[in-house]
């Protein structure tokens, strides 16, 4: 009956929610990985408080963890299929997120006159007819978890701690999911606490059978289409380390140690938790005092001949502006990773947003312009972190690579390319000795100097952040020779272009509607896109992740439509940029910033209102 | 780490620089200049493994008058830009030239963790109590009271002693030297090279133009006798014209006393260690200052630890030897993967 919600469907969304602590990551993550090697697409998201643990059953310490699993996933989903709340704080937090004629279900154990009240209920809203819209699952995970391991624990804390495999085990049997996994995940995390092992175990085993001997669904269990995906070999990856991986792969190709100067900031912290695991490939990482440090010590180590890097979100890129300039004067490879949330100042900092766009392209002192790209998903932070590094190097300009913390953290399948695969990097190395060597003396087809790195016989040179002589380098005030490094400067950077891959666009060349996206929101604009195309809509949808320099063929594509629509997370940031690079185009835009990504369904709504005027 | 040494003797001569030293006639820095060019072949690494690093201010100049690889950094960044530089290749001397405001105002947070984290690299502290590049505004080690043009009333902030700082921060080397005492200039900065790890020399330097005679307490002819107290390893602390005074510990605190004064010998006089970890006679020492105490100067500091580049490179060369991820395409490969 009611379940059909959930049978047959391409994608389903699952949202895990509880206090910080109940351990819904962990719930999220074996389910999402599952589904994975069951043969379904996935991608996550955990959406997590600021703080690390605010008070119990209070909305201010929930946590939680979203996945969508099918056939074609763009990305985490909007609303959810199957809402799993561990409290009343979460359920009172997270219920606008779940689908009408979704499943909730709870730990009803948990619903105390207390915890309700904490949660900002007047009424027990599993009594009150507040829910009667939806599938309402009332499980007592708490008693059955602790008398599951009664053998086991006999303090109720330990005992407790097993819930989130309980509601684990009942998500397992809604889905047809083996166990095989999640039991081979216990074995590894806990080898040396078998009781920790055994009770775990006996307690998914234990969700799973209550869903099945209690029938409390009332209906068959649900099916998920699986996934098309290329053949080839996949793993689980989040977008933080996917970009840590991405320069690790860029720092071989070099055959360059990597070098990242770097500070802890949510929610960048992971690239660089990720970096310093790596020693053994020659990963040099240093955690910086803050985050001018992290860059100046980067930029030093350019100078001195590693692929330098240094990883960031907002309110750092801001402290660090003054370095990039001085990369920039200096034009030595760096490359600056910003994960960005939401501003300004503080903002939000575990919500997502696109707004550091003009940062990136312009938060500098004097004529400063740098390589600007961004990433699209989380697993494709891989390639563009690479690119990134590769851009970069061969360009020897300081380049900007942004991801944001829905990239970031979340996470989607990734096909493992082999390192044979990725493109070659070619520095500009100065030669030793070279009687011609001048720091300054460019490249005439790229305006690219040479890279002589201290050691080097024959060299000897000195670079800073005062203007340089055209060739020489030494230091010059001379009015003219300021104006043609100024020039000098931006056209190397607009050269970049020459090199890069035309911007593609999904759907017809005469659509009435042409959508463009930049950065992290590409799965929903791409998935609202689809959907509106196989509704017999005319749209077409082009995606930037190329931004500074601007693909060749842009102007050309944006000339063919006569409606665009740029959407952002941010108020209009892309679009003034375009507006700024192509002035006669009239561009519509549709904004966001509530530190949330965007939901297919208000896309669609927008895209709809603008096809029928 | 070893730096690979020159083949052949160097000299002066191959680190003098194209570049017009643009300097006030008179200023301290030409003497600084001189001493490091003087020594630089003596140390005999090659030369183009030397790397120079500054920040801004009329100091930080310095790289453009060595002919070695030099960066010119932007304001109190010169100690990060070095630390990078150091990381990234530990077989390079690195040398700082810096000033009181770029070291210890704009970039005070650099230098006492470059000092914290004992980096292999020399630093060069032109200490002239102003801001001379900008034309004469008070700095951190301003004296307190002192007219500058953003003080006009006087200066109301309490000043850094530099020595404080670095021997807070558990520094192994400090030195203070003189601009105009080129023979002990010298000395002091061989010692600052022979340092492994974090070398931090405070030369009292004199702005001719905006802060003149700002050290003449000490440095003046008429009292430098009295007023400076030179140490040296392993000898009792004795200064003064007749070399009849001396520094002894009594209790907590040191004391000038006077040989032959109330029994006074030698033999009572403390005996300068700079090699010892306990800090408090160093940062006593560092403090004393006229008119109750001479002002110490010379090697202070000199405690043998290993530097965080020993420290790295060996964590660099244990994770390899244990690894079994050794390559990009490993890790890629690594933990949970599946075919589809």
């Amino acid at each position: 009956m009611t379940t059909k919600t959930l049978n047959e469907k391409e994608n389903v969304v699952v949202r895990f929610v509880g206090d910080s602590g109940d351990g819904m990551q962990l719930s999220g993550t074996l389910f999402s990985e599952t589904a994975a090697l069951d043969g379904n697409d996935i991608a996550t998201f955990p959406d997590y408080p600021a703080e690390i643990r605010a008070p119990h059953n209070t909305v201010a310490g929930v946590s939680g963890f979203q996945v969508q699993i099918g056939k074609r996933i763009y990305s985490s989903g909007d609303n959810c299929d199957v809402l799993v709340a561990m409290n009343p704080a979460s359920l009172k937090s997270n219920l606008k997120w779940a689908k009408k004629g979704g499943i909730i279900i709870v730990d009803i154990d948990t619903f105390t006159d207390d915890t309700i009240q904490k949660a900002g209920y007047t009424n027990n809203p599993l009594e009150d007819d507040s829910l009667s819209s939806y599938i309402l699952v009332k499980a007592p995970m708490t008693t059955m978890t602790v008398e599951t391991v009664k053998d086991i624990f006999t303090d109720k804390k330990s005992a407790e701690r097993s819930r989130n495999m309980f509601a684990l085990g009942m998500i397992f049997y809604i889905f047809s999911k083996d166990l095989t996994h999640t039991d081979a995940y216990l074995e590894k995390k806990f080898k040396k606490k078998p009781d920790v092992v055994a009770a775990n175990k006996a307690v998914v085993r234990a969700g799973y059978n209550f869903c099945e001997n209690t029938d409390v669904l009332q209906a068959e269990k649900a099916k998920v289409e699986q996934a098309e995906m290329p053949k080839g070999k996949y793993r689980n990856i989040t977008g933080n380390i996917a970009t840590a991986w991405g320069l690790l792969a860029a720092a071989e190709k070099a055959n360059l140690p990597l070098f990242l100067g770097s500070y802890p900031i949510t929610p960048a912290t992971d690239i660089l938790i990720e970096l310093a695991k790596h020693k053994s490939l020659g990963a040099k990482v240093f955690q910086a005092e803050d985050e001018i440090a992290g860059i100046c010590s980067a930029i030093g180590a350019s100078f001195a001949g590693a692929m330098a890097c240094t990883s960031t979100s907002g309110p750092g890129l801001s402290l660090k502006s003054e370095a990039i300039g001085l990369a920039v004067m200096t034009e030595l490879p760096l490359v600056i990773v910003d994960v960005q949330r939401g501003g300004p100042s503080t903002g939000l900092p575990t919500k997502t947003e696109q707004s550091d766009l003009y940062q990136a392209l312009f938060g500098r002192n004097g004529e400063a312009p740098c390589i600007v790209i961004a990433a699209s998903s989380s697993a494709n932070s891989f390639y563009y972190a690479f690119e990134a590094a590769r851009l970069s190097l061969e360009h020897m300009t300081p380049t900007i690579l942004l991801t944001d913390g829905y990239l970031g953290n979340g996470s989607q399948l990734f096909r493992i390319p082999k390192m044979s695969e990725l493109p070659t990097i070619n520095p500009p190395f100065a030669t030793p000795n070279d009687p011609t060597y001048l720091p300054y003396k460019r490249n005439p087809e790229t305006l690219v100097r040479e890279w002589a790195i201290p050691g080097m016989e024959g060299l000897r040179h000195r670079i800073g952040g005062l203007e340089k002589l055209d060739g020489k380098g030494s230091v010059s005030t001379d009015n003219a020779n300021h104006q043609l490094m100024v020039n000098n400067r931006a056209e190397k950077v607009q050269k970049v272009a020459d090199r890069l891959p035309d911007q593609k666009v999904y759907g017809d060349d005469n659509a009435d509607l042409l959508v463009v996206g930049w950065g992290g929101t590409e799965g929903a604009l791409k998935l609202a896109v689809e959907e509106l195309r196989e509704e017999g809509k005319k749209i077409a949808f082009t995606h930037f992740n190329y931004i500074m320099p601007l693909p060749k063929n842009t102007g050309d594509i944006l000339k063919k439509y006569k409606k665009i629509i740029v959407c952002e997370l941010n108020m209009g940031q892309f679009v003034n940029y375009l507006r700024m690079n192509f002035e006669n185009i009239p561009f519509l835009q549709y904004n966001k910033v509530k530190g949330l990504p965007f939901e297919v369904s208000e896309l669609k709504d927008k895209f709809k209102q603008i096809l029928g005027e | 780490m070893a730096i690979e040494h020159s083949p052949v003797q160097l000299t002066k001569a191959d680190f003098a620089s194209d570049q017009m030293v643009k300097w006030c006639p008179g200023c301290g820095d030409h003497a600084i200049l001189a001493s490091i060019l003087g020594i630089f072949p003596e140390i005999g690494y090659k030369k183009e493994n030397f790397c120079v690093v500054s920040g801004i201010g009329c100091s930080s100049r310095f790289p453009y008058y060595v002919n070695t690889y030099g960066f010119h950094g932007i304001h109190g960044r010169a100690g990060a830009i070095a630390t990078g530089v150091k990381i990234a290749n530990p077989h390079l001397s690195v040398w700082i030239a810096s000033g009181d405001g770029d070291a210890t105002a704009i970039g005070g947070n650099h230098f006492i963790h470059l000092i914290r984290r004992n980096m292999d690299m020399n630093y060069i502290l032109f200490n002239n109590r102003i801001y001379g590049l900008t034309k004469g505004q008070y700095s951190p080690t301003t004296k307190q009271g002192q007219i500058t043009k953003t003080s006009p009333f006087g200066v109301i902030d309490y000043p850094f002693n530099p020595g404080e700082l670095v021997i807070g921060a558990r520094g192994t080397f400090f030195a203070r030297a003189i601009d105009n005492s080129p023979k002990t200039l010298g000395e002091v900065c061989r010692a600052m090279a022979a340092h492994d790890g974090a070398a931090i020399v405070e030369v009292l330097q004199n702005c001719v133009i905006f802060n003149d005679k700002t050290h003449s307490e000490v440095t003046d002819r008429e009292f430098k006798e009295e007023r400076q107290l030179w140490l040296e390893q392993d000898k009792p602390m004795i200064f003064g014209k007749n070399r009849d005074k001396g520094i002894i510990l009594r209790g907590n605190h040191l004391e000038v006393v006077e040989i032959g004064k109330n029994g006074i010998t030698e033999n009572d006089l403390l005996v300068h260690d700079a090699t010892r970890e306990n800090t408090g006679v160093h940062m006593m020492l560092a403090q004393m200052r006229p008119p109750e105490f001479p002002m110490a100067f010379g090697v202070i500091r000199a405690y043998k630890a290993p530097t965080y580049q020993q420290l790295f490179e060996k964590q660099m060369e244990e994770a390899k030897q244990d690894a079994t991820i050794k390559c990009v395409d490993d890790l890629l490969n690594s933990g949970d993967t599946w075919e589809v």
